[in-house]
C-alpha cells in the first residue's frame, strides 16, 4: 500500500509541473472567472430595457402631452421619433428605429373629459418575441398608471380603470427583487467548471499520445487506476480553486453568499468535476489526436450547457428535452448550485442531485479506467 | 550461463487487417547477451518488439520475456524489462532529473534512492550540469544518452532499444555503444534493433528479418562465414534484397 501511494505521488506531482509550465492556464485560470462573472450576467441579461418607441400624436393636448412625457420618463422605453402620421411611424419601425408604436387619436383629450375614456393604439414590433411581450406588458402599465393617476386627480373618468376589487400582491421568495444575476451567477460558476476541467482532460492524455510520451509509461508496470487518478488530481484542485475564486468574485461584483452550506457545495463541486473531468479523460483515452478529441468535447459540452437549465427553464422544455437533460451531469449541479445559493437547501433536500451526480461519477470513473488502454 | 533464456518467442505473430507485419518468427535470447535484431524498414522489427514489451497484443503464437508471459501477464513482464523507443518519449517539459524522479518512482524506488543513483548517473554521463535543464533544451545526442540510461535506471533484467541511435554522429554513437557495453557488463540483457552494420558486429549473435520472417540468426562471424561474405553489410544486403515489401 505504502508503495502504491508513492508512486501516485511521484505521478501527481509531474502532471502538477506540467500544468505549470504551460504558461498559458495559470493565466486562464484567473481571467477566465473574472471575465465570465463581470461580463455574462450583464450581457447575457433577460431583462427588457430601453426599448424604442415611436409617438404620434395626433391630438397635441395638453393630457396627450402629459401621456408622452410618462412614456419617455420610463426606463424601459426610448422615446426615439415623434412622427405626424401612422404611415410615417410604420417607415420608423422598418428602419429599426422603433420597437413600438404609440398612437394617439385625434380628440383624445376631448373624449376623456366627455366620455371618461380613449383609445390608444399600440403597434409592437414581434420580431423579438420576448421583448415585444415584455415590453407590451411594461407599456400597458404605464397606460392603466397613466389613467388611473387621471381617475384619482381629476375625476376625469367615469370609472376606476383597474380591475377594482382584486389587487394582486405578489412576494417573491429567494429571490425578492427578482434579480437576473443572482439567478445568473450559479450557473456561470457551472459552466466555468465545465469549460475548464472539461477541456483540459479531453487533450491530456491525447497529448502525451502524440507527442509519445505514453509509450515510455505505458511499457512501465504502472496501474491503470494509478495513472487516470494521477490525472483527475491536478484537476479536482484547479477546478476547486476556480469555483472558490468565482464564489469569491460572486461576492465583491454582486454582494452575492451562498445561503446554504459551504461544505455541500464543496461535496457537489467536488464529485461535478470528477464527473466532467472524467467524461474528458474517456474522450482523450478514445482520440487519436488533439483536434479530434478538442472537437469532440467541444459537441458535448455545447449540448451540456443547452440542455442544462443554464440558459433557459428546464421546465418549459417539450418532454424529449426534458428527458435528455436528465444525462446530463450539468443539470444536476446547476440545480443543486441554485438551491444551495438561493434557497439555502439541505443535503436532505438536494438528494436526488446528489445520487444522480454520485452514480454518474461512479460509472464514468470505471469508464475512465477502462478506456485507457496499456497495449493494443 | 549461456543455456539460460530471458526471452522465448514461437510463432509470435502481429496482424493488422490483411497486413501480416510478424509472421510467426520463433527465436531464444541468452541471459546477458548483446541480441541484434535487424531487418529493413518495414520488415517487422518494431512490431516484434512492441509485442515483447507487452505494449501490442499478439495475433497468434507467445512468448515469455524474463519468465512471463507477454499476453497474460504482461504488466509483471514491465516490471523486469527497460524500453527505448524509436522515438524520443521523455518528457521535453520536466528537467533531466525530475525525468529520472518520475519514472525511478514509477518502479517503486524511493526519493532518497533517486537522488543518489541519478547523481551518480548523470556524473558518469557529463550531464551533473544539466540536472536542472528542460530535457527539450538538450542536443538530441545528449537526449538519447539520456533516455538510454533512464531505460535501465531501475536495474531491469532485460532493456529493448529500437534503433537507439538514429540520427546521431558517430563519435556519440560509439560512446552510446560503450554505454550498452557496461549495461551489459551489469548482466542486463540487451535486445537492440540498427540500421548501422558497424553496430551489428558489436552484437554477440543478430537475426536478421525480411518481410515479417527472421531469415537468419546467428553469430556475426558465423554469417559472414555462412554467406561467404567479409561484413555484415554484405549479409545483410544478400537477405534484404529478397524483400518483397516495398520499405516506407
Amino acid at each position: 500500500m505504502k508503495g502504491v501511494l508513492m508512486v501516485i505521488r511521484f505521478l501527481i506531482e509531474k502532471e502538477f509541473k506540467q500544468m505549470m509550465r504551460t504558461r498559458v492556464l495559470p493565466v486562464v485560470f484567473v481571467m477566465l472567472p473574472l471575465f465570465v462573472l463581470f461580463l455574462m450576467p450583464k450581457a447575457a441579461t433577460q431583462e427588457v430595457k430601453n426599448l424604442k418607441v415611436c409617438v404620434v400624436d395626433n391630438d397635441h393636448s395638453p393630457l396627450s402631452a402629459r401621456l408622452v412625457h410618462k412614456l419617455s420618463a420610463s426606463t424601459y422605453f426610448v422615446l426615439t421619433e415623434t412622427c405626424p402620421s401612422y404611415r410615417e411611424a410604420l417607415h420608423c419601425m422598418e428602419a429599426g428605429r422603433a420597437d413600438f408604436i404609440v398612437e394617439i387619436s385625434p380628440g383624445f383629450e376631448r373624449e376623456l373629459v366627455a366620455e371618461g375614456g380613449s383609445r390608444v393604439l399600440v403597434s409592437v414590433n414581434g420580431v423579438n418575441g420576448v421583448k415585444a411581450a415584455l415590453g407590451s406588458s411594461y407599456l400597458s402599465q404605464i397606460l392603466t398608471g397613466y389613467a388611473a393617476e387621471l381617475w384619482e386627480e381629476e375625476g376625469l373618468l367615469a370609472s376606476r380603470p383597474v380591475l377594482a376589487g382584486l389587487d394582486v400582491c405578489p412576494r417573491y421568495l429567494f429571490n425578492a427583487g427578482l434579480d437576473y444575476t443572482v439567478f445568473m451567477v450559479p450557473g456561470l460558476m457551472a459552466m466555468l467548471l465545465v469549460l475548464v476541467v472539461g477541456f483540459l482532460p479531453a487533450l491530456n492524455i491525447v497529448g502525451e499520445k502524440e507527442r509519445g510520451t505514453i509509450e515510455q509509461i505505458n511499457v512501465t508496470p504502472v496501474g491503470r487506476f494509478d495513472f487516470i487518478l494521477s490525472k483527475l488530481v491536478p484537476y479536482w484542485c484547479v477546478g476547486l480553486f476556480i469555483l472558490f475564486y468565482a464564489m469569491l468574485l460572486a461576492r465583491v461584483f454582486y454582494g452575492l453568499v451562498p445561503a446554504g452550506s459551504v461544505g455541500l457545495l464543496l461535496l457537489f463541486a467536488t464529485l461535478f468535476i470528477l464527473v466532467v473531468s472524467c467524461l474528458g479523460l474517456i474522450v482523450s483515452n478514445y482520440s487519436d489526436t488533439m483536434q479530434q478529441a478538442a472537437l469532440v468535447m467541444f459537441f458535448f459540452l455545447v449540448i451540456f450547457i443547452l440542455m442544462s437549465g443554464l440558459l433557459t427553464p428546464v421546465s418549459s422544455m417539450p418532454a424529449w428535452a426534458k428527458a435528455v437533460t436528465y444525462l446530463n451531469p450539468l443539470r444536476y449541479f446547476i440545480e443543486a448550485l441554485r438551491m444551495l445559493y438561493l434557497k439555502g437547501s439541505s443535503f436532505l433536500e438536494l438528494l436526488p442531485q446528489f445520487v444522480a451526480l454520485s452514480l454518474y461519477a461512479v460509472v464514468v470513473w470505471t469508464w475512465a479506467i477502462v478506456s485507457y488502454k496499456k497495449n493494443r | 550461463m549461456k543455456d539460460k533464456y530471458v526471452i522465448e518467442a514461437e510463432g509470435l505473430t502481429k496482424q493488422f487487417g490483411a497486413f501480416t507485419a510478424t509472421d510467426h518468427i520463433s527465436f531464444r535470447v541468452h541471459e546477458g547477451e548483446i541480441f541484434g535484431f535487424l531487418g529493413a524498414n518495414g520488415a517487422g522489427k518494431t512490431t516484434a518488439m512492441r509485442m515483447l514489451c507487452g505494449l501490442s497484443r499478439p495475433s497468434a503464437g507467445w512468448a515469455t520475456v524474463a519468465g512471463y508471459d507477454v499476453c497474460r501477464q504482461a504488466e509483471d513482464v514491465k516490471k523486469h524489462i527497460g524500453y527505448m523507443s524509436q522515438k524520443f518519449a521523455l518528457y521535453d517539459d520536466l528537467t533531466v532529473f525530475e525525468n529520472l524522479r518520475l519514472f525511478g518512482g514509477i518502479y517503486g524506488m524511493s526519493a532518497k534512492t533517486i537522488r543518489e543513483k541519478a547523481e551518480r548517473l548523470l556524473g558518469e554521463l557529463g550531464l551533473a550540469a544539466e540536472r536542472d535543464a528542460l530535457v527539450a533544451s538538450l542536443p538530441l545526442g545528449w537526449k538519447q544518452k539520456l533516455a538510454f540510461s533512464l531505460s535501465i535506471f531501475h536495474d531491469p533484467k532485460i532493456v529493448f532499444l529500437d534503433e537507439p541511435t538514429g540520427g546521431v554522429d558517430p563519435i556519440t554513437r560509439r560512446q552510446f555503444w560503450e554505454l550498452i557495453y557496461r549495461a551489459s557488463d551489469r548482466g542486463i540483457t540487451v535486445f537492440v534493433t540498427t540500421h548501422y552494420m558497424d553496430e551489428a558486429e558489436y552484437c554477440d549473435r543478430v537475426s536478421i528479418m525480411v518481410d515479417g520472417k527472421i531469415e537468419a540468426l546467428d553469430t556475426p562471424a558465423n554469417l559472414k562465414r555462412d554467406f561467404g561474405v567479409a561484413t555484415m553489410y554484405d549479409v545483410f544486403l544478400a537477405l534484404a534484397r529478397r524483400a518483397k515489401r516495398t520499405s516506407d
